[in-house]
């Protein structure tokens, strides 16, 4: 087969960085490649080469066996490549059909946008592959599964020949998902390329023809996806071994220790994000909470920590009540906090890892000594906490800022697990982590389990709740749909009850 | 009921007219500012700056209509510092506005002094002639509600407008060039806010007076939070704070009404607070105003 699209040698250096070294890629008609490598692996670079959005260092891009410059987006959108943003690019306050004309809208003659030339091909070519969008609709009023299809449709109505899907799952449901597959395979069948980003290796197997791996910025080479495997695919991102199946002894369930009745509370636009909420977690269990992003996940937590109020509810901590008190109170009732975003809840990106690992617990022995900071033992308790959570560089005296995700994220998992919490509450706590600090964490949370604590763990990822919760609560629009026994949740079940489905059987 | 007659008569509709006519325009530039994603709060030193202009082109030329076009021209030229230090620099926009505000009214006093030696008010200058009932701007503003809305929401350049101010990176990502759509709305406001001064300087009156505008420029703005970002909705307000500015006047000539002229004149201001305390329901902004775009950026 013939390559539409070759990347050859790229090198895209910023400055103090090699963000691309050497990278090689090549794109034959009709398949789909993935792209894989960890954060800071240079597919986003790589991609924003190929997109013009920068212009590489060296190297050279070769289309349909031509060599040729990609001066900006305009230039590769008129070669016939397309991208599918991870965060969607989309107006909301436009209908569809405007947004997939933007930039290049048609008017008559005199001056005035005609929408409905636009409109019938937006239809045709809605139903040549399958999209069901409806052109007139405006965005914010349309699912985010929807949104990614008009997305799709943007980059087949300005005739793209090369589709760009930049981590295109995360958003979706497990059908959602399926759906995305379907359509990715009606459109390689019409003769278009696709070009895969992601990180999630079971996708990557089950949909892509062939896989190019990067690690730090370098290609470590291209597999068929049918002669791979997962393991192998994981050692070429990180460099070594890894072990992805988490180890994991058979549960002790000791008496309830978190009780959470009928909590109810409201987002911050004021509507009803938590209807009902109940649920117990006892001694020795991790209570995994499953849901597309934004159905209330977020408020739970939220409440629970005591950064949001609640209307109403129960909120119990070895029965000492503990609803709408201070986030401090909270705290000192020994509830840990691993926050959803690390940047705004978690740490201070300007302070050291030193002062860090104290945040919240600064005010008191044996860091504070009446008014005074206890440098001393701040100095010891950086010293100590370092190496056992392996945060690197092992210097406390670097800003928080330049860690990477990883690090950063170990930097929270030590302050708050070293203060020998009772209730742990985890939310999301491997997002924008590489593969070997995911490893590191999913340890140290089943370690807390096993000690007999209590665990509350909130994630986006499936195969994270799947591998680590006993119990699984699916959330669906503020609402505990479900709570199933980790043994019997299969991604079918949870992907239906994600999407809501029993409420809908009970209700129609 | 006397004074009802008194109150609602034709002459406080024309009067209201008059009064809004200022507040509309240069709403509408707001507007286009906004739209684009670009915070303009120096809609009160653009219109004052407007107003100078016309007073001394049509000084030194004799022609009114001169002066009209030179305030609008002039308008332009001011708003182009507020693109550059917000479009380019990535500047607060609220800082570059407070500070044209100041520059706009300490400079016209100042130039006032220079080139008429005098101070607090101008030379009388010709004014622009009457067109039937009222003076050219009236129609022109009426007019350009009509236009703006027909450019914002059924051209090509309104649908762009549109989208940068939403999610200027999802129309840079469509080849839209941002920036240049942006310096076109904020020159444009501005060639608009110096129409509205043009209208208070050479139209209603025929002098320029040291802080003639007296916070009309914001009360635009006013107009234009109350009208929810809509021409249309930017006239409705701007003739809602006309009507209370006129009745205000009429009232004034009446005697033993029991409300003091000064409460009158409050209603507008409270007006205001109410609509930006959503009670009109919530007046949502383009998304984007305000943001300095970068490329790159998310």
């Amino acid at each position: 087969m013939d390559a539409v699209l070759e990347m050859k040698n790229i090198t895209k250096e910023f400055p103090g960085v090699l963000a691309n070294d050497n990278v090689n890629l090549d794109l034959r008609k009709g398949e789909i490649h993935a792209l894989v490598g960890e954060n800071g692996a240079g597919k986003s670079t790589l991609m924003s080469v190929l997109f013009g959005i920068y212009q590489p260092t060296k190297g050279k891009i070769l289309y349909k066996g031509e060599e040729l410059r990609i001066g900006g987006p305009n230039d590769a959108i008129d070669l016939g490549i397309g991208m599918v943003h991870q965060h969607f690019m989309l107006v909301h306050t436009l209908t569809v059909a405007e947004n997939i004309v933007l930039g290049s809208e048609p008017s008559n003659g005199r001056g005035r946008l005609t929408l409905s030339k636009a409109i019938d091909k937006i239809k045709s070519l809605s139903d040549e592959y399958g999209l069901d969008v409806d052109p007139n609709a405006k965005v914010k009023d349309i699912p985010v599964g929807m949104q990614q299809r008009v997305e799709i449709l943007k980059a087949l109505y300005r005739d793209a020949e090369i589709l760009i899907l930049d981590e295109p799952t995360a958003v979706l449901t497990p059908q959602e998902v399926k759906g995305l597959y379907k359509i990715m395979n009606t459109l390689t069948e019409q003769g278009k390329s696709i070009i895969f980003i992601t990180h999630k290796l079971k996708e990557v197997l089950t949909v892509s023809d062939r896989i190019t791996v990067l690690r730090k910025g370098k290609s470590i080479g291209t597999v068929n996806t049918a002669e791979t495997s997962e393991t192998e695919l994981a050692e070429m991102m990180v460099g070594r071994k890894v072990i992805l199946k988490v180890e994991k002894k058979p549960a002790k369930f000791g008496a309830t220790k978190v009780e959470v009745k009928n909590l109810k509370a409201s987002n911050a636009r004021g509507m009803l994000a938590l209807d009902n909420v109940s649920f117990e977690i006892r001694e020795g269990e991790i209570l995994g909470v499953a849901g597309v992003e934004g159905n209330g996940q977020t408020e739970l937590v939220e409440v629970l920590t005591g950064l949001r109020a609640a209307n109403s509810g129960v909120f119990k901590l070895e029965g000492q009540n503990l609803l709408n008190e201070t986030a401090r109170k909270i705290k000192e009732a020994k509830i840990a906090h691993v926050p959803e975003d690390r940047h705004k809840h978690g740490l201070v990106l300007d302070y050291s890892i030193e002062d860090n690992l104290i945040l919240g617990y600064h005010y008191k022995q044996p860091f504070a000594k009446g008014l005074n900071l206890d440098f001393n033992s701040m100095a010891e308790h950086a010293d100590r906490l370092i190496p056992e959570y392996d945060i690197r560089p092992r210097n406390k005296e670097i800003l928080a800022r330049s860690l990477s995700g990883g690090n950063q994220q170990k930097i929270i998992i030590a302050r708050e697990f070293d203060m020998g919490p009772e209730f742990l509450i985890a939310s999301q706590p491997t997002r924008g982590v590489d593969i070997g600090a995911i490893e590191f964490i999913h340890k140290r949370i089943i370690e807390q389990r096993d000690q007999g604590k209590a665990v509350l763990l909130v994630s986006a990822e499936l195969s994270e709740i799947m591998s680590l919760s006993d119990r699984i609560a699916v959330m669906y629009e503020g609402r505990i749909v479900d709570i199933l026994d980790a043994k019997e949740a299969t991604e079918e079940k949870l992907g239906l009850l994600m999407a809501g489905s029993t409420i809908r059987s009970s209700e129609g | 009921m006397e004074i009802f007659q008194q109150i609602f008569n034709l002459e406080t509709f024309s009067s209201t007219l008059r009064m809004a006519i200022p507040l509309m325009v240069a709403a509408i530039g707001g507007m286009f500012s906004e739209r684009s994603g670009v915070v303009n709060i120096a809609l009160e030193g653009m219109m004052l700056a407007g107003a100078f202009i016309a007073v001394v082109v049509s000084y030194f030329t004799g022609s009114a209509w001169l002066g009209l076009l030179g305030a609008v021209f002039f308008g332009g030229v001011f708003a182009l510092i507020h693109a550059l230090v917000s479009i380019r620099y990535h500047a607060d926009q609220v800082v570059s506005g407070v500070a044209l505000n100041l520059l706009a009214a300490g400079g016209t006093v100042f130039l006032l002094n220079i080139l008429f030696n005098t101070s607090g008010t101008s030379p009388s200058v010709t004014a622009l002639p009457y067109w039937g009932p009222f003076k050219p701007t009236v129609y022109l503003g009426l007019l350009i509600v009509l236009i703006s809305h027909y450019i914002l929401f059924f051209t090509p350049f309104g649908l762009r407008v549109r989208a940068v101010g939403e999610h200027p990176h999802a129309a840079d990502s469509v080849g839209i060039d941002v920036e240049k759509i942006r310096y076109v709305c904020v020159i444009l406001s501005g060639m608009l806010a110096g129409f509205a001064g043009a209208h208070l300087s050479i139209g209603v009156l025929s002098v320029f007076r040291e802080g003639m505008t007296a916070g009309r420029g914001f009360i635009a703005l006013a107009a234009l939070i109350f009208g929810k970002w809509y021409p249309f909705g930017a006239m409705g307000a701007s003739l809602l704070f006309g009507f209370f500015q006129a009745i205000e006047i009429r009232l004034q000539g009446i005697e033993a009404i029991g409300i003091p002229a000064e409460f009158i004149q409050m209603i507008p201001y409270i007006l205001t607070v109410i609509a930006l305390a959503g009670v009109i329901g919530r007046a949502t902004p383009p998304a984007a105003s305000g943001e300095p775009f970068e490329k790159g950026k998310r």
